[in-house]
C-alpha cells in the first residue's frame, strides 16, 4: 500500500483528525481509563499487604513493595521508512525489606498472593545471608506517613491515544524538511513515550498511587560529502515528563530545515586552531555540563563510596572539609534540586521510598550547601544540618526505574538559577569577549571518575571575534577541571535565556539503572578554557 | 531458589505454538528470553544491596506483507497472549510498507554450544555473600575499602517462527568486579573477570589484585600527557578493541558513513588496515568464546573472521544488506576472540625503558566516527615503568584515540584472557583479548581524579 493511500483510508478515532499541524483539535483529549494499570487497585492494596505481613511475619523490621506496570512505546524512522514500531508492557513487583539493618531485595513478574509472599521471604532469606558480613546497620531518617497519596505527570494529550499513523506521518513530514535540504543524504527521527503505574505500600502506612508519563521526540539529519560525514541533533527539543502535546508544541516539522541546514553548513566550517578560549554555553548544550560536573558529585552515596565500582566516587571528599566552604562558583550562582517543577522528568508527587520531595539549594551563593539523599542517606548528614539548624529528613531522591530493580539514590531535577540582577541577553555574553567560541547543543561528552576532569563536544560551534559571531567551526570540544570551570563563569544569562534539558537515560548502580532528570538553565560565559582539536587523520 | 526459575525448552515450544495459533498475520515472529538474576552489590566492606529477579519477556512481530511491529509482555494467560499479538497486529496494520523487511525465516541449523553450568544455576545467597567475604575480610585485614558487584544469570532464550524456525539455547554467566580503594583515598585498584562457569571464580585472588593496586597506586604523581608507550592488561585492550567491533556495520561502510568506507566509495573489506598480527573472530561452537548460536531473527551464527592477519576479512552484513549487495548474511554473534602472543606483562615492562601500565578505562565516549575516535580515561592502577620496572603510581589521564591507530602499533602481545568487558560490570558478551605493548598512544590531558 503506498503511503498515500494509507493516508486515505486510515482510521479516524474519536480523539481526533489525523491532521498535522491543527493541534488545536488535539486538546483536552483525556483518557483516564485507557491502558489502567494491569493489576486493578484493590487487589494492589490487598496484594502489597500481604507482602509487607509475609516480610514482617519472617523477621523484617521494615518493608515496601512497588507494584508497577510500564508501558513503552517507540516510533523510529529513516528518510522514507519505518525502522521500528514496538509497544511494549512489562509488569511485576518488588519487595524491598530491612532485617536488622541490612537490605534484602527480591522481585517477580508473577503477580499472585503466593508469589507475592514467597518473595517477601526470599528478600528477607537474602538479608539474611548478607547480614553476616554487617558492619554498620542501616538507619532510616524519619519521615512522614502518607496514607492515601495520588499523583499524575500533568500532561493535556495522553500520548499512547494518539494512533500510530499520525505519530509515523509527523516523523515522515519532518524528514522530509530536513531532506528537501541540499546536501543533506540521510535523516533518522524517532518519538519515544512511556507511561509508569506505580503503586507503592511500605510497612509504616504510606501508601501511593502515582502515573508518570514521559515523551522524547527527536532527529538527526546527516550530511554527506566526498570525505566528511556531519550530523546535527534536535538538542532544541528535550525529553519531558509531559504528553503528546510536547510533541506537537516541540514544532519538529518547522524546526528541520534548520537542523538540516546547520549539518550541511558543518561540512565546509573552519576546523578550530586549539587554544584557550572564552566560551559562551547555549542552555541546549549546558544542562549535561551541569550535569556531569555538578549534579553527579553531590549525589551522597557517590561520595561514601558506594558507587566506587561502577560510576565512581566524587572529587567532594571528605564531606566534612567542603559542605558550608567549597566555593564551585560565583556568589551569585544558585543550584536547586527539585521533584516539583511541572512537566519536568523527575518531578513526582512521593519518591519510590514514599518520601515527599523537597526543592533545596545544593550550592547557595556559590558555595556548596546541601547534598542528595534518601531516608537511609539523611542521617549521614546529621552534623551538618544541626550545624545549621536544620532537620535530618530525605529530600526524596529514592528511585527505582521499575519493578525488577531495587530502589536506591537517584539525582533529582537539578537547575542552575538564571543570573538574578538582570536580563542578560546572549548578546550581552557575546559582547564581551574578544576571541571565543559559542556552542549550541549537546554532543560528545566524558568525565573521570571522581568528576574532576571532563571533556565536551556539541552541535553547533561559531567563532566570536571582538564582540560579534563569525563563522561556523567544527572538530571542536573543550576540557575543563570542575571547580577552576565554574569559578570562571563570569556572567550568565537572564530569565529569558532559560531552557530545559534533559535526559532518559542517566545510569548509576549495578545492576544499572536509568534515571530521567531535567536540567534548567541560563546561557553562561566561562573564561579561558582549554579547547582541543579532535579531528585525526589515520 | 536451587532450581532454575527459567522455560525449559518444552514451555518455550508449548508458548510459542499458542502464540503462533493466535496469529493471523502473514509472518509471525516470537522471541522470549526468560531467566533467574541474582546479584549482590558490596561497598564500604559490607553488602550494600542485592537482588533476586525472576522474569521472562515475550516479543511478538506481526507482518502484513511488508507491514511490521512489534509488542512484548511479561504476562503469559490466555488473556494476555491475546494482547500483545492484537498489539502488535494492530501495529503492524498501521505501519507503512517497510521496502527492508523480508520475512520470516523457515527451520535452520544451529551449532551445538555448552554454555550453561548448573554452578552458576544454583547459585544461592550464602554462596554468593561467602565469595564476597574473601574480597572483605582481605580488604578489611588490609586496612582498605573494597566496593564491587556480583552478578549472574540463568536463562534461556527462544525463537519461533510462522514459517516453521524453533531455536532455544540456555546459557549461565555470571561477572564479578572490584573496585578497593585506600582510606585516605589517594590510591584506587581494580578487578575483575567473567565466567560462565560459577567453579571458575576465584573472587580472592581478584580481590587481591585490587587490593596491591589499591596499595600500589597511593600518592601518585603527575606526568605529562603526550604520547606514550604503554602496557595495557587485557581488560583496557578489550575496552579500546570492542569500540571497532561495534563499528561493523557494512551498510553504513557501504553508505559512506563509518571508518570503513573507502575514500572515494566502496568499503575496505580486504585491505589490511591494522598490524599484520592482528586476527579477530567469533564462533559459537569455540569453547573459549561462549556466545549464542543464533541472533534474535534465529539467523544462525556461525564462525566469521572478521579480521585475518591485519586484513578486514568482513563485515556485518544483516539480512536486508545482505541481499540487497548479493552477499551471505553474517549476523553478529557478540562474543569474539582476538589472537595474541606469548610475551608477558612482566615481559612488556621489562623491554620498557620508559611507558604507562594501565589497568582498565573508564567514561569512553565517541568523539569523531569517522575515524573511531574516543576520549576516556584510565583508572584504578595506572603506573610509570621506567628502565624495565614499575617506578611508582601516576595520576589518571584522560586520551583521545582510535582503535586503528592503536592497532598499528603493536609491539609485544601476551595470551588472550577473558575479561569483564562492560564499564558497568554487567553482564556482558564473551570478550577474550590478549594483553599488548602499544607505542604513540595519545592522552590529552592530566585529572585529579583517583
Amino acid at each position: 500500500m503506498r503511503r498515500r493511500d494509507f493516508l486515505r483510508t486510515t482510521a479516524v478515532t474519536a480523539a481526533g483528525l489525523s491532521v498535522l499541524g491543527r493541534p488545536e483539535a488535539l486538546h483536552g483529549i483525556l483518557s483516564p481509563t485507557a491502558h489502567a494499570p494491569v493489576v486493578p487497585d484493590p487487589d494492589r492494596r490487598a496484594l502489597a499487604m500481604r507482602a509487607l505481613d509475609a516480610a514482617r511475619a519472617a523477621g523484617a523490621q521494615y518493608a515496601d513493595v512497588r507494584i508497577n506496570t510500564n508501558r513503552n512505546q517507540a516510533v523510529s524512522t529513516r528518510e522514507r521508512r519505518v525502522t521500528g514500531l514496538s509497544d511494549n508492557v512489562t509488569s511485576g513487583f518488588g519487595v524491598r525489606v530491612l532485617v536488622e539493618g541490612t537490605w534484602g531485595f527480591a522481585a517477580s513478574a508473577l503477580v499472585t498472593p503466593d508469589e507475592i509472599e514467597r518473595v517477601a521471604r526470599q528478600a528477607v532469606a537474602q538479608a539474611r545471608a548478607n547480614r553476616a558480613a554487617q558492619l554498620r546497620p542501616v538507619e532510616l531518617a524519619p519521615t512522614e506517613v502518607e496514607p492515601s497519596g495520588v499523583w499524575r505527570s500533568p500532561i493535556r494529550i495522553d500520548p499512547f491515544d494518539i494512533p500510530i499513523e499520525e505519530k509515523v506521518e509527523y516523523l515522515f513530514a519532518a524528514n522530509e524538511a530536513a531532506l528537501a535540504v541540499p546536501g543533506v543524504r540521510f535523516v533518522t527521527s524517532n518519538m519515544v513515550f512511556l507511561r509508569e503505574d506505580k503503586f507503592f505500600a511500605n510497612t509504616e502506612g504510606t501508601v501511593t498511587d502515582q502515573t508518570i508519563f514521559r515523551c522524547l521526540p527527536r532527529m538527526n539529519p546527516t550530511a554527506v560529502s566526498g570525505s566528511d560525514f556531519q550530523s546535527r541533533n534536535s538538542t532544541d527539543i528535550a525529553p519531558m515528563g509531559l504528553g503528546y502535546e510536547h510533541v506537537l508544541d516541540s514544532d519538529l516539522i518547522g524546526q528541520a530545515p534548520r537542523f538540516a541546514e546547520e549539518a550541511v553548513e558543518k561540512l565546509s566550517a573552519t576546523s578550530v586552531d586549539p587554544g584557550r578560549y572564552d566560551l559562551v554555553l547555549l542552555p541546549t548544550h549546558l544542562w549535561l555540563t551541569l550535569h556531569e560536573s555538578i549534579a553527579h558529585p553531590t549525589e551522597l552515596d557517590r561520595i561514601f563510596g558506594f558507587e566506587a565500582n561502577y560510576a565512581g566516587t566524587s572529587f567532594i571528599f571528605p564531606m566534612e572539609d567542603f559542605l558550608g566552604s567549597f566555593r564551585y562558583g560565583p556568589d551569585w550562582m544558585q543550584v536547586v534540586g527539585e521533584r516539583s517543577t511541572p512537566g519536568s522528568l523527575s518531578t513526582v508527587g512521593w519518591d519510590d521510598e514514599g518520601v515527599k520531595p523537597q526543592d533545596y539549594h545544593i550550592v547557595k551563593d556559590g558555595i556548596l550547601n546541601d547534598l542528595q539523599t534518601t531516608r537511609e542517606q539523611a542521617p549521614w548528614l546529621a552534623d551538618w544540618y544541626r550545624s545549621q539548624g536544620r532537620e535530618v529528613r530525605s529530600h526524596g531522591n529514592s528511585y527505582a526505574q521499575s519493578w525488577a530493580d531495587v530502589q536506591f539514590q537517584r539525582m533529582p531535577n537539578i537547575n542552575l538559577m538564571p543570573y538574578p540582577d538582570r536580563d542578560v541577553s546572549v548578546e550581552e555574553l557575546i559582547s564581551g569577549i574578544d576571541r571565543g567560541i559559542l556552542i549550541d547543543g549537546d554532543g560528545s561528552f566524558s568525565i573521570d571518575q571522581q568528576r574532576f576532569n571532563s571533556q565536551y563536544g556539541g552541535q553547533v560551534f561559531r567563532e566570536i571575534r571582538n564582540g560579534r559571531l563569525g563563522g561556523m567551526l567544527k572538530d571542536v570540544a573543550y576540557q575543563i577541571r570542575t571547580p577552576e570551570f565554574w569559578n570562571a563563569m563570569d556572567l550568565a544569562g537572564g530569565e529569558s535565556t532559560w531552557f530545559r534539558g534533559g535526559a532518559f537515560g542517566d545510569g548509576k548502580g549495578q545492576p544499572a539503572q536509568s534515571n530521567a532528570i531535567s536540567h534548567g538553565c541560563p546561557a553562561t560565559r566561562h573564561r579561558d578554557v582549554t579547547v582541543i582539536n579532535t579531528a585525526r587523520s589515520v | 531458589m536451587a532450581s532454575p526459575t527459567f522455560l525449559s525448552e518444552s514451555e518455550c515450544r508449548d508458548l510459542t505454538r499458542r502464540v503462533l495459533e493466535l496469529s493471523g498475520a502473514d509472518h509471525c515472529r516470537v522471541n522470549i528470553t526468560s531467566a533467574a538474576d541474582g546479584n549482590t552489590r558490596f561497598a564500604q566492606n559490607q553488602m550494600s544491596t542485592s537482588g533476586d529477579i525472576t522474569n521472562t519477556t515475550m516479543t511478538v512481530t506481526s507482518a502484513f506483507g511488508r507491514q511490521v511491529a512489534s509488542s512484548t509482555t511479561n504476562r503469559f494467560d490466555d488473556e494476555a497472549l491475546r494482547q500483545v499479538v492484537q498489539t502488535s497486529e494492530q501495529l503492524a496494520r498501521l505501519a507503512p510498507e517497510d521496502p527492508e523487511y523480508l520475512g520470516e525465516m523457515g527451520p535452520q541449523r544451529y551449532s551445538e554450544t555448552s554454555s550453561y553450568f548448573e554452578s552458576t544455576a544454583g547459585l544461592e545467597p550464602e554462596e554468593r555473600a561467602r565469595a564476597i567475604a574473601r574480597v572483605t575480610e582481605q580488604a578489611v585485614s588490609r586496612d582498605l575499602v573494597s566496593t564491587g558487584f556480583l552478578v549472574h544469570r540463568a536463562g534461556a532464550s527462544c525463537v519461533a517462527t510462522s514459517g516453521g524456525l524453533f531455536a532455544y539455547t540456555t546459557d549461565s554467566r555470571v561477572n564479578f568486579t572490584t573496585t578497593v580503594r585506600t582510606p585516605d583515598g589517594t590510591g584506587s585498584g581494580w578487578g575483575g573477570t567473567s565466567v560462565n562457569d560459577w567453579n571458575d571464580l576465584d573472587t580472592g585472588a581478584l580481590g587481591r589484585i585490587a587490593a596491591d593496586k589499591a596499595e600500589g597506586s597511593r600518592q601518585p604523581r603527575d606526568v605529562e600527557p603526550g604520547r606514550w608507550t604503554v602496557v595495557m592488561e587485557p581488560t583496557a585492550v578489550g575496552n579500546m578493541v570492542g569500540l571497532m567491533m561495534n563499528q561493523l556495520s557494512a551498510r553504513s561502510a557501504d553508505e559512506g558513513r563509518s571508518f570503513f568506507s573507502a575514500p572515494g566509495g566502496g568499503t575496505r573489506l580486504g585491505q589490511a588496515f591494522v598490524d599484520s598480527r592482528v586476527t579477530i573472530h567469533s564462533d559459537p561452537e569455540d569453547p573459549r568464546i561462549h556466545s549464542s548460536p543464533f541472533n534474535g531473527e534465529g539467523l544462525p551464527n556461525q564462525r566469521t573472521v572478521w579480521v585475518e592477519d591485519g586484513v578486514l576479512r568482513q563485515l556485518n552484513y544483516n539480512r536486508y544488506w545482505a541481499s540487497r549487495t548479493g552477499r551471505e548474511p553474517t549476523g553478529f554473534p557478540s562474543g569474539w576472540y582476538m589472537a595474541g602472543g606469548s610475551d608477558t606483562v612482566d615481559e612488556m615492562i621489562a623491554s620498557t625503558e620508559r611507558g604507562l601500565l594501565l589497568t582498565r578505562f573508564w567514561y569512553i565516549r565517541s568523539v569523531d566516527p569517522r575515524t573511531i575516535v574516543f576520549t576516556g580515561l584510565t583508572r584504578d592502577g595506572t603506573f610509570l615503568i621506567e628502565n624495565g620496572r614499575i617506578a611508582h603510581p601516576v595520576k589518571n589521564l584522560r586520551w583521545n584515540e582510535t582503535p586503528i591507530f592503536m592497532l598499528n602499533n603493536i609491539e609485544m602481545m601476551g595470551a588472550p584472557v577473558r575479561i569483564s568487558s562492560g564499564e558497568s560490570a554487567g553482564l556482558t558478551p564473551s570478550v577474550v583479548v590478549p594483553p599488548l605493548k602499544v607505542r604513540d598512544f595519545s592522552f590529552t590531558s592530566l585529572s585529579d581524579a583517583i
